[in-house]
């Protein structure tokens, strides 16, 4: 199985059977070129007595702790092939995550991410409002995954405007020009969720006291990065859809769950609230105490696989989330596949124990 | 102006290189050709030739060549002898 072959395919089309057999063919000839390509990778599989002639399921391949691209440099290609190096957003003093690209993984994680986002938004490209600051994407040697994510997502746009400016102000005037450009278009809108509500909601709530407001039923709007913050602020899901609609008249909202160890396949909500893996990946959920898969319904820990990864050993992880698979095959949507939800992050102190006692064992 | 020089012109002016550096040309082939700058090429030159790109042909928009050869396909119709 190729990973053009799978992208030949409509990526929520493969029920549970079909899913896992490409699955296990694809991520155990990953498996293989990276235990042959990448020295360190090989060293842990050696060590929790992994043998890949004896694996029969996808679900047998060993997971890495994310968190260890925080602390090794993982690659299973020579470096002169490697274009671009991905980081995770971290504060400042955090050590942060990197991920090595060469051209094919990079090209693939683009590829894959427009299956899955153009199974919602169609395949036209759209007017486009990013709800961010333009100074995101300016430090272009460094690449975070906030400006990682903007920059995935403009593919999709086809004019494009940011809707702050770089002290994270509305830019009100910017975007009544752009609506009447776009009069009549269905306009995509894409953004950090906390960011959306801090500097987008809020400030739609206070001028619509003054009289101003927009009209963005045509729109469609497509947000991640975690809810830590809005739940702090007791701002739920269902919140956080109905007062968007109410100040803007925006109804067609998606979340999405990804991460920069494994962009390209991210898990989008969709129109009931779930979030689905498509063809190119799949969550895992693990039971904390032993690492045995949960059953439907279970909260655990949740690993996340990827057909993608070539020039990076990434294509098995466990992540530091907690959430629960609701069911396989049989959402309302029609979308095959998994759906789930996301609890939250795991409490560090939980994890750190774990992934730092087995990162250094191999230094 | 024919295609070709407007075609030509975008590159040496997005990327400030010469008409010289343009044969062979890959993406994240020099550091002024990575994802910002490509979506200013994507972006002028939908401007310049009044198209709008497919997004599976904004990603396989790889090279020089490569560029050349989707702008010509039926849906864009340039003519690069033209």
């Amino acid at each position: 199985m190729t990973f053009e072959e799978i992208m030949s395919l409509s990526p929520y089309s493969l029920n549970k059977e079909e899913k896992g057999k490409l699955l296990t063919e694809r991520l155990m000839e990953l498996t293989r070129h990276h235990l042959e390509n990448c020295p360190e990778y090989r060293r842990m599989s050696e060590a929790v007595g992994f043998d890949v002639e004896k694996a029969e399921d996808y679900r047998d391949i060993p997971f890495l702790p994310v968190r260890l691209f925080k602390e090794m440099d993982l690659k299973s290609v020579p470096g002169e092939e490697i274009v671009k190096t991905m980081t995770s957003s971290g504060t400042t003093g955090q050590a942060v995550s990197k991920i090595y690209l060469d051209r094919e993984t990079s090209a693939n994680q683009q590829k894959a991410m427009v299956k899955i986002v153009q199974d919602f938004t169609g395949s036209a490209r759209m007017p486009m409002i990013i709800i961010d600051c333009p100074g995101v994407v300016k430090n272009r040697a460094m690449f975070s995954a906030r400006g990682a994510g903007i920059l995935g997502f403009s593919m999709f746009g086809a004019k494009k405007i940011y809707a702050l400016d770089d002290d994270m102000r509305l830019d009100v005037e910017g975007l009544k020009e752009f609506l009447e450009n776009n009069k009549g278009q269905r306009i995509l809108l894409f953004g950090f969720t906390f960011m959306i509500w801090q500097h987008f909601y809020k400030e739609l709530v206070r001028l619509k006291d003054e009289g101003i407001s927009f009209d963005l039923s045509d729109g469609i709007l497509i947000h991640g990065g975690g809810w830590k913050k809005l739940i702090s602020e007791a701002v739920s899901h269902d919140e956080f859809h109905k007062r968007l609609e109410v100040v803007c008249g925006l109804r067609s909202i998606h979340d999405y769950y990804g991460m920069v160890e494994q962009t390209g396949c991210i898990y989008m909500e969709c129109e009931h609230g779930h979030l689905h893996a498509s063809n190119f990946s799949d969550v895992i959920i693990r039971r904390p105490i032993d690492f045995s898969e949960a059953e439907i319904g279970e909260t655990g820990i949740i690993q996340v696989v990827s057909t993608i990864p070539e020039s990076y050993p990434g294509h098995s992880l466990l992540t530091e989330d907690e959430g629960a698979v609701l069911g396989v095959d049989d959402c309302p949507c029609g979308r095959k596949g998994k759906y789930f939800k996301i609890n939250g992050r795991l409490k560090s102190a939980e994890i750190r124990g774990c992934s730092d006692t087995y990162a250094d064992k191999f230094k | 102006m024919s295609n070709l020089e407007k075609y030509d012109q975008i590159f040496t002016e997005t990327f400030e290189i010469g008409k010289a550096d343009l044969e062979g040309l890959k993406y994240q082939g020099i550091p002024a050709w990575d994802s910002v700058g490509h979506m200013t090429l994507i972006a002028s030159l939908e401007n310049a030739f009044d198209i709008m790109f497919d997004t599976m042909d904004v990603i396989d928009f790889s090279s020089y060549e490569k560029g050349k050869e989707i702008l010509s396909k039926g849906e864009y119709g340039v003519d690069f002898n033209a």
